[in-house]
């Protein structure tokens, strides 16, 4: 018999209706399996457009012209594609932009892809460096209740001391699953 | 062959318009219209046509003008939305193109001032000066109006287009690469983005 605690806690749901009273209307992102539920459901949502990116630098650009236009955007991106966010959140940084960013996190426990190692283990330290609050869920009940708080951080007012209002919340791989690579012998 | 050989000299140079006297033209009598300045000259020749609160003037962020452009598009789907950016910070961001075609957002224009230089940077050649040709770039990704400008007589038209015509539409104009005197829009981001945010709830 299992407890409700040992059910399977649908966060991307959760996120999205986090997104949702956050009053996020845009939403920018590069694919990532770890995302593919959420990016699923804020295409079904009336209330949200989605826009697939090709580069996760493109997110800033969108989200900061969303955002001198009245609108709320958030991103979402494998963690990869944080390396491909740097000069763009200088902009973000210079402009005290608003914005959220959502990393499924790869290289970490489990990881097949080598190449996934170096940005994946750098990611949490370059948003750091760029001004990025930086928050892990390590666990799948983790990962709403962060994505709530970056959301009402950035949102609600800012620190003029600080020049940022940009926060990420980095869900663990271990919360996503492991992606298989599945060779086929070839004799 | 170096990158820095200038262009061909068998390939024959189109005419060109001076880049201040176009902006001026597509900006006169602006009205409603929302404006993302691409960083470097073209931000420059914005600030020489007046500065302006709707005027969004980016100093970094090279390769995101259109894709500012985009946001501020879809956040106001009842206001024209221009950009004008140059040809090496369009090329930076040569998947935007892709994207915002995809959006299609019917109210957004880009302008690409084509000097085929890197003017801020020492006049370095920019792909544009070998050939690379925005405008069929822009109609490959989807975009139903992407054209070539070279004679002032056509500003008229652009500029039509940019306030009431069926977006997305993507024009370069090619522009003579010359050096002008530095007019500069205001470089407080924090203040720029504020600025445009309280001048749109106005």
């Amino acid at each position: 018999m299992s407890e409700p605690h040992d059910l399977p806690v649908d966060w991307p749901a959760g996120v999205h209706r986090a997104l949702t009273a956050a009053g996020v209307s845009l939403v920018g992102y590069v694919p990532d399996a770890g995302h593919k539920r959420l990016i699923e459901l804020c295409h079904a949502d009336p209330t949200i457009r989605a826009v697939p990116l090709t580069s996760e630098g493109e997110g800033v650009g969108l989200a900061g012209g969303a955002w001198i236009g009245g609108a709320r955007c958030a991103l979402l991106m494998q963690s990869s594609g944080v390396g491909n966010l740097m000069n763009a959140l200088g902009m973000a940084r210079e402009c005290r932009l608003p914005l959220a960013v959502l990393v499924t996190m790869r290289g970490e426990e489990g990881e097949a892809n080598p190449w996934q190692f170096p940005v994946g283990r750098a990611a949490p330290a370059l948003l750091a460096e760029m001004g990025v609050e930086v928050t892990r869920a390590e666990t799948a009940d983790a990962v709403v209740p962060a994505v709530e708080a970056a959301l009402g951080r950035i949102y609600s007012g800012r620190d003029p001391g600080d020049g940022s209002a940009m926060a990420a919340v980095l869900i663990a791989q271990r919360v996503i699953g492991v992606k298989r690579f599945q060779v086929e012998e070839t004799r | 062959m170096s990158a820095l050989i200038p262009p061909s000299p068998d390939r024959p140079s189109p005419p060109r318009l001076h880049r201040r006297e176009a902006v001026a033209a597509l900006l006169e009598g602006r009205g409603d219209l929302l404006v993302v300045a691409g960083l470097g000259a073209p931000a420059w020749d914005c600030a020489a046509a007046g500065d302006h609160a709707l005027t969004f003037s980016l100093w970094g962020g090279m390769g995101l003008a259109a894709m500012t452009g985009l946001g501020l598009a879809l956040a106001r789907p009842h206001r024209r939305v221009l950009v004008v950016t140059g040809d090496g910070e369009m090329l930076m961001g040569l998947g935007s193109l892709a994207t915002v075609a995809v959006q299609a957002p019917p109210n957004l224009s880009i302008v690409v001032l084509d000097n085929e230089r890197y003017g801020e940077t020492g006049m370095q050649p920019s792909h544009t000066a070998h050939g690379v040709d925005l405008a069929h770039v822009a109609r490959g990704c989807g975009f139903a109006v992407a054209a070539t400008v070279v004679a002032s007589k056509d500003l008229l038209g652009l500029r039509a287009s940019i306030h009431q015509g069926a977006g997305p539409i993507f024009a370069v104009v090619k522009v003579h690469a010359e050096t002008l005197p530095l007019v500069l829009p205001p470089r407080d981001g924090a203040m720029l983005v504020e600025r445009f945010r309280k001048a749109l709830q106005e």
